[in-house]
């Protein structure tokens, strides 16, 4: 397995050397330099020598991929897709176009990320499995038609709707949790609404796929012979049909968990959350490009992660599975 | 006690709690600060900047104007706003200099220099801070030789030693050094260098001692001289200008000319810490009536009131309805009267509006969503809704000394140019493009339109039929009243395009907006398109991002355009030299200008008002000059926006001020009645939490009877 995770994280090399270019190419072809100075340098008073001075400080005063005017390496290292998306390979993240530190920010930020992310992904997995499978033990029942109409009615709402539904019923109407926010010394009380907006968003898609994956294996032999036998229909459900279901489920859980720690643009943004996902909006608003590639990167590295956590997983939950 | 009655006692017992007792639930500020009289509030843009040689927006000075003190201010109540000294004994002195330096008398003309002396009160102190923690020996408590020996200071907070010391004329002197600093990238750098002696320079040669130095090496600044700054000692300092500025007076209330001792930017510059974003630009250090104690504007910022802060007292004059108003209640009291500000980031309108409602945010602005909710609007104009009234809510208005216009670009060959031609079609579309309307639909009428470049509350903002805009209104009744469309028609005739069509071509005219993907919605471009539609010319909406947008302003490639200016300072010069033909967008590159409008009249009478005080012959100049630009018409359909901040039963002494950010000591807050207010406003209710867990259990509980009867079934069944 070590010589197939090796190989795995070798790919990944050419990947993220393909995504930086891709997304440098986007940033640097469409806008230029100057126009991120002036972007930064708002409109008043700014004279030409504050937009050479502001792109100097930057690096933005280099050429984009040769420098001539270098000797040997520095032809392709005095560059601006070195400094800036290069390095990036190396997690040199640099500083936003604005004179912050992004690692520094990224470790401030990753943290609100994970306390909203990590329980709506847990309480979302867990909810929507038991959900799915209590849909298959009464299959072929008026019970189920209702619940999958419910779950077609859940999926087909807007998510900003939950959002701003929870907002209005649970912080303005009953006035049970803070509207937004969030305070490092008790995040709970703000963490408790997003994410149960969150798992209440998801229970329609979720319910509706492991329903499907679950339905497949309830088809089975080994579950007819378990029924046959008179084992319970709860155990044959938790010992018997779930574990032969994880494959599937794993599929579209594992490659999640990496990008757990980037957080939600949409969650965060209305419950002001002060995490990853607001950080890359912001960004994307203030058109800091620098945060943007940088966060960019970091979530095609964890997207790699995620699928490669994926394959290892299926090999602990079925012996069947090798990896070469 | 089965399970029905154990979840009939639940829902008694819920119903029990529900709305009793005071605990709060949905409270989103800590419980710790209620002891203190906090001030609550909101930002949704993450400042940039808090250096206050490069801050420039009012994001940013809404924080950093608390904490910094340049040597004037503005009088909080009064109106037009007036300059008083800050840290100065008196106004600045004023005097004129000859090519020798020999005084000249007051009304000289054409002196060589201007100096203006300032004079600092004695005993103002810094607030605590650790770049000004020293030993016994006088040496720097904090003093590291590389950022290996800085690494366990990760934060401010973790320098825990602080000191402070008096201001004096060395830190006013250092900050305009800092000003002339390239690094600093202080937007004023370019403007001041034309006015400050030997200021462009010491630019120059600050940045040759920079080639040779890292990018976060300290340069110390008193090493060089700047020949238009004089210390003449610890409390006193003066600054010699080329030619006359009467301007510059404004520029000294601003935030660009707040003390910055070189003890601080020694401190910012330690090794290691610029890296850990450890810098002045994020860390504020002034005299000010309060310090910044936490910045995070990735969640929140909190000011906290400086314990060194001199001795400051609540404006005794003020407007005469200002008495009315309760605003003088505290006429002479010390300020500050809070302890502390908490603002918190808010992206979205709704929490923010929500939280105003619960009486957790002390002061709010009125969005477009909410604004049935919080005013009605009458014949009377705009006043609080009932609701509104019934909480203790009350509103202050003002109007923004801002002007918003459609620019015409005075380089396009259709729209612009000289040719009379070109002058007609400008002034039809003026004519046709109802303001009034826009105002009405789009701001909820928080706006009034413009007749000149100069806002109302700025000297030469003219009122009455005199005032009015006569080739695009009539005096009718006691008020302005537009010029019908078949005027407008007309014009548009004359200018060679009858019913919208070129006379000679019989092409249609077809004419392009330019504007930025994400500023206007469908509504309002419709609408725009139907104004120009009403002299029959088409509007083709040239939708495009930011950088493209002043890609083509730059380039002159504009042709119609939506553009605004926010006054710097309460001088018609801030707004006329917009037009001025020197500051042309495309000519200068960094110009203001952005129609190119260039007249040599105009720019012969903006030369004359700039130097002229208000009076009798401004006013004259000024009516001129506008009467140009009426008639030139480079700007159509303007209008100034009118500034609407609602305040809770319990926040008084509030008074939007047009121009300075710096009114937060004047605030005062009442924290008992706010208590009591959240506690009615915010009663928890657990109600529909149990009907949920009822619905649920409803649900399980026939499952669970169904599942159990199912495995009870034997195969006869």
């Amino acid at each position: 397995m070590a010589t197939y995770i090796i190989r795995r994280l070798l790919y990944a090399i050419p990947i993220l050397i393909g995504v930086n270019l891709l997304t440098f190419a986007l940033f640097f072809m469409v806008n230029t330099p100057d126009q991120m100075a002036r972007v930064q340098l708002g409109e008043k008073h700014v004279t030409e020598a504050d937009i050479e001075q502001w792109k100097a400080e930057r690096g933005y005063d280099q050429p984009l991929f040769i420098n001539s005017e270098a000797e040997g390496m520095g032809t392709l290292t005095q560059t601006i897709f070195f400094e800036k998306s290069i390095k990036l390979l190396a997690f040199e993240f640099g500083k936003s176009d604005e004179g912050r530190s992004i690692s520094a920010d990224i470790k401030e930020r990753m943290w609100p990320s994970l306390a909203v992310s990590i329980p709506t992904f847990i309480v979302g997995i867990l909810v929507n499995i038991c959900v799915a499978l209590l849909v298959v033990m009464f299959r072929a029942t008026s019970f189920e038609v209702a619940a999958m109409a419910l779950c077609v009615m859940l999926l087909s709402i807007s998510p900003v709707f939950y959002v701003i539904g929870g907002q209005f019923f649970f912080a303005k109407l009953w006035a049970l949790v803070p509207i937004s926010g969030y305070l490092p010394e008790e995040p709970w009380r703000f963490v408790l609404l997003p994410v149960i907006v969150g798992v209440i968003a998801g229970i329609g898609a979720g319910t509706r796929l492991y329903r499907t994956v679950f339905i497949e294996e309830a088809n089975k032999d080994y579950i007819r012979t378990a029924r046959a036998k008179g084992v319970p229909e709860l155990t044959v459900l938790f010992r018997h049909l779930l574990p032969n279901g994880m494959i599937p489920v794993l599929t579209s859980v594992v490659v999640i968990i990496p990008s757990l720690f980037m957080g939600s643009l949409l969650v965060e943004s209305f419950f002001g959350i002060p995490g990853l996902g607001s950080y890359t909006l912001d960004a994307i608003n203030a058109q800091d490009f620098a945060i943007v590639r940088s966060m960019v990167f970091l979530g095609s590295v964890l997207y790699i992660i995620g699928l490669l956590l994926t394959d290892i997983s299926y090999t602990l939950v079925d012996p069947r599975v090798k990896l070469s | 006690m089965n399970l029905v009655q154990r979840l009939s006692a639940l829902l008694a017992l819920s119903l029990m709690v529900s709305g009793c007792g005071d605990a709060i639930w949905n409270n989103p500020h800590p419980s710790a600060d209620r002891d203190e009289v906090v001030l609550y509030s909101n930002f949704s843009e993450r400042p940039k900047h808090l250096d206050p040689a490069r801050s420039y927006s009012a994001d940013e000075s809404q924080f950093i104007d608390q904490v910094y003190e340049p040597p004037l201010q503005y009088h909080y109540l009064k109106r037009p706003y007036e300059l008083e000294p800050a840290t100065l004994t008196q106004m600045p002195e004023l005097y004129f200099l000859d090519e020798e330096g020999n005084r000249l008398p007051e009304d000289a003309e054409n002196p060589a220099y201007s100096v203006y002396d300032l004079t600092l009160k004695p005993g103002i102190m810094y607030q605590p801070h650790p770049s000004f923690a020293r030993n016994d020996d006088g040496s720097f408590y904090y003093d590291f030789a590389n950022a290996e020996e800085s690494s366990a200071y990760r934060t401010l907070k973790d320098f825990t030693e602080m000191g402070t010391q008096e201001l004096t004329a060395d830190d006013y002197i250092y900050q305009i050094k800092r000003l002339a600093d390239p690094k600093r990238l202080a937007p004023l750098r370019g403007l001041l260098s034309k006015y400050i002696v030997g200021m462009k320079e010491f630019s120059e040669e600050v940045a040759a001692r920079r080639e040779n130095m890292g990018s976060n090496d300290w340069l110390d600044l008193r090493e060089l001289e700047m020949a238009g700054l004089e210390k003449v000692d610890d409390y006193r300092f003066r600054i010699k200008l080329k030619g006359v500025y009467p301007q510059f007076q404004y520029w000294l209330a601003f935030h660009f000319f707040a003390p910055v001792p070189w003890e601080v930017d020694r401190f910012y510059h330690l090794p290691g810490l610029p890296e850990r974003n450890i810098t002045l630009d994020w860390h504020p250090v002034g005299t000010g009536a309060f310090m910044m104690v936490e910045n995070n504007p990735n969640s929140q910022i909190v000011l906290q009131r400086n314990p060194n802060f001199r001795d400051d007292f609540y404006p005794t004059e003020g407007m005469p309805e200002d008495q009315h108003n309760g605003l003088l209640a505290d006429a002479g009291q010390k300020v500050p009267f809070i302890d502390r500000a908490v603002y918190r980031l808010e992206k979205e309108a709704i929490p923010i509006w929500t939280k105003f409602m619960q009486g957790y945010y002390d002061r709010s602005g009125i969005s477009n969503d909410s604004f049935d909710q919080a005013v009605d609007m009458s014949s009377d104009g705009i006043n609080l809704s009932d609701d509104m009234r019934s909480k203790g809510v009350h509103l202050d208005k003002a109007t923004r000394p801002s002007t918003f216009y459609l620019g015409m670009n005075m380089l396009d060959p259709v729209v612009g140019g000289d040719s009379e031609r070109a002058r007609k079609l400008r002034q039809a579309i003026a004519i046709a493009y109802d303001t009034e309307e826009f105002i009405q639909i789009f701001l909820n009428g928080r706006g009034e339109p413009g007749m000149s470049p100069v806002p109302p509350g700025i000297f030469g903002h003219q009122v009455g039929e005199e005032g009015i805009n006569p080739l695009v209104y009539d005096w009718v009744d006691g008020k302005p009243q537009r010029k019908s469309i078949e005027e407008a028609k007309r014009l548009l005739a004359e200018a060679g395009y009858p019913d919208g069509r070129d006379a000679e071509t019989g092409e249609p005219l077809v004419l392009n907006l330019d504007i930025t993907s994400t500023s206007s919605t469908k509504a309002r471009l419709a609408w725009m398109q139907k104004q120009f539609n009403k002299i029959d010319l088409q509007l083709n909406i040239r939708a495009t991002d930011y950088n493209r947008f002043k890609e083509k302003l730059e380039t002159g490639n504009a042709q119609i355009f939506f553009f605004g200016w926010l006054a710097d300072y309460p001088d018609p010069e801030n707004f006329l030299f917009l037009l001025h033909g020197p500051n042309a967008q495309v000519d200068s590159k960094s110009g203001v200008n952005a129609t190119n409008f260039k007249n040599a009249r105009y720019d012969e009478l903006f030369a004359q008002m700039k130097l002229l005080p208000n009076g009798p012959e401004r006013m004259e100049v000024i009516r001129e000059m506008i009467d140009i630009l009426r008639t030139e018409a480079p700007w159509t359909s303007m209008f100034h926006g009118h500034d609407y901040m609602l305040n809770n039963a319990w926040v008084s002494n509030s008074k939007l001020h047009g121009i300075s950010k710096a009114t937060l000591k004047y605030i005062k807050i009442d924290p008992e009645l706010r208590q009591q207010k959240q506690r009615e406003w915010n009663k928890p209710n657990l109600v529909p939490l149990v009907l949920v867990i009822l619905l649920l259990a409803a649900l399980i509980f026939p499952a669970i009877m169904v599942y159990q009867r199912r495995q009870k079934q034997t195969i006869g069944e």
